[in-house]
């Protein structure tokens, strides 16, 4: 185990990989020891931790199943909350309860939701991959009973398709097809049920090229990025359209995050 | 545009969409409130041109056939051919630009040229086995000749595909100022000379 690890450590100081070859070398040594698992129990941890002015946990948090219920709350966002009036991603829904219940600042919290490549990973990424983790096994079942939550799918659909920028791009463009690649990297068909159930239950997943665990969120503004359009804002209505356009169709598959990827 | 989150948890109510259908309005009002300017990615990139507002809508050619062929007619008159009738430049450049896959996103750096990005969709030379499958292989492509009409064709297709094929997914690398040119040039080398690796055999 200790070799392995240290092997580890060698491999993830290394500058980006792009190789298929250093991948599946590494996934033969790792089997299916994923790194993500450190993160796991950070998250679980920081759950418990008081913290904030009024040193409080997050294990009042209503994730949607009632305060505190974090097995198997994952596999349903997006979902419409009654005290926020809106549909919300995992993420945006954890920065509201740090607001409300710990009594943190929201452009605090938000000064660095993601880790920069070479950082040990934030409290959001833990979070995030703990309570991925509390849904593995479940059922992909994103709400879709209140009108918010059926009109955030249609326009998660609009946005998929909507074409701008220099290079014309929309999501579209790279995930409308099955069986494309960009480079040697597979481009899974996000309008098709099975491969969108795929990718959407392996995230959050842990990337080899950066040595991070990476939400969905993170996710979707590096694809724009590649699209070459402005920076996406985390839990914005584009974010959590595009989140619910994805978990729907994806619904009825397998949670399977954290996952692990090149 | 108001600053999304600067304004606290009342913000978020915002999100609360009426109907089951996105509207135009609720799109331009999504797009409005999603995105800040990342380094030279701005927001302004986020309007559509007429082109891309029709291709959108449809998702795959437009059905009125009328304003499809007014479009890709406009696409045609606006091509700008070599200013000094040459189409022709060095392949081993053109070999760089099609490698490169930098350019014009927020991560990359304006004063480094834009790369042309062709791998991500084409395969080309055949040793080059990290080629994507979005286009059709264009490997051989100089066995086409270069007769004046091929010329004109391959130049078009690269300055602004949309004027053969109006909702192309290939990107508009002259209209759109992400190749030069001289890098334009440089590319059809690579794809028509015959001792360009494109038209060798393994
Ligand atoms: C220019 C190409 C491009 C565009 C445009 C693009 N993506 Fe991606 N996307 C990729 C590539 C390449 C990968 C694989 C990345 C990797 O392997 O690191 C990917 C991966 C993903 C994944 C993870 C899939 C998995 O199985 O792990 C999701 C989800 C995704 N994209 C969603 C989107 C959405 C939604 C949009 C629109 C906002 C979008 N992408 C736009 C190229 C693109
Ligand atoms: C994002 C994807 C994408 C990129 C990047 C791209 N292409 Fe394409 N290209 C396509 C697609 C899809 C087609 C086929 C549909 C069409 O003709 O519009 C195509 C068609 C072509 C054709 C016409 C093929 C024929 O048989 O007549 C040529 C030539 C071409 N591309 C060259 C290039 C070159 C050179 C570059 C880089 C400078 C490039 N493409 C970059 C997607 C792309």
């Amino acid at each position: 185990m200790i070799k392995k690890w240290a092997w580890l450590i060698g491999i993830l100081a290394m500058p980006a990989l792009s190789d298929d070859g250093i991948f599946d070398e590494y996934r033969d040594l790792m089997g299916d020891d994923n790194p993500a698992i450190f993160v796991i129990d950070e998250g679980e941890a920081l759950w418990f931790e008081p913290q904030g002015p009024r040193s409080a946990s997050l294990e009042g948090c209503d994730l949607g199943l009632g305060p505190g219920v974090t097995a198997g709350a994952y596999a349903r966002f997006p979902r419409y909350f009654e005290d926020t009036d809106a549909v919300m991603d995992i993420e945006s829904r954890l920065l509201y309860c740090m607001q409300q219940l710990q009594g943190r600042d929201r452009d605090a919290l938000l000064a660095k939701p993601y880790s920069l490549r070479g950082d040990m990973g934030t409290e959001l990424e833990a979070l995030v991959t703990w309570l991925a983790a509390e849904s593995e096994d479940a059922v992909i079942a994103p709400e879709q009973a209140h009108p918010s939550e059926r009109a955030m799918y249609a326009l998660g659909e609009e946005i998929f398709f909507y074409r701008a920028g220099p290079h014309d791009f929309s999501c579209a463009t790279c995930h409308e097809q099955s069986g494309m690649r960009i480079r040697l990297q597979a481009l899974p068909n996000l309008t098709n049920h099975d491969e969108a159930a795929e990718a959407f239950g392996s995230w959050p997943a842990y990337r080899i090229s950066e040595g991070l665990v990476r939400t969905m969120g993170w996710r979707l503004q590096d694809c724009f990025r590649q699209q070459r359009w402005p920076g996406l804002k985390l839990g914005s209505e584009v974010s959590v359209a595009l989140q619910t356009y994805m978990a729907v169709n994806a619904a009825g598959g397998v949670m399977t995050a954290p996952g692990l990827k090149r | 545009m108001r600053p999304l989150f600067g304004a606290g948890i009342a913000l978020i109510s915002a999100f609360t969409l009426s109907s089951g259908v996105a509207s135009s309005e609720q799109l331009d009002a999504a797009l409005a409130g999603s995105f800040i300017d990342n380094g030279q990615a701005t927001v302004d990139r986020l309007q559509q041109d007429a082109v891309q507002a029709a291709c959108h809508q449809s998702r795959t050619q437009p059905a009125d056939a009328a304003l499809a062929a007014t479009l890709r007619q406009q696409r045609l008159d606006a091509v700008v051919f070599p200013a000094d009738g040459n189409f022709l430049g060095d392949w081993q450049r053109g070999a760089e630009v099609a490698d490169n896959g930098r350019g014009l996103q927020s991560s990359d750096d304006p004063a480094q040229p834009n790369g042309g990005n062709c791998y991500a969709c084409h395969q080309l030379a055949p040793d080059e086995v990290a080629y994507g499958t979005l286009g059709p292989a264009l490997t051989g492509y100089g066995a086409r000749g270069q007769s004046e009409p091929m010329l004109r064709y391959t130049w078009t297709k690269l300055w602004d595909t949309h004027a053969y094929n109006l909702c192309s997914h290939m990107p508009r690398f002259g209209a759109q100022g992400i190749l030069t040119e001289q890098q334009l040039k440089d590319i059809m080398a690579f794809l028509l000379d015959p001792a360009s690796p494109v038209n060798q055999d393994l």
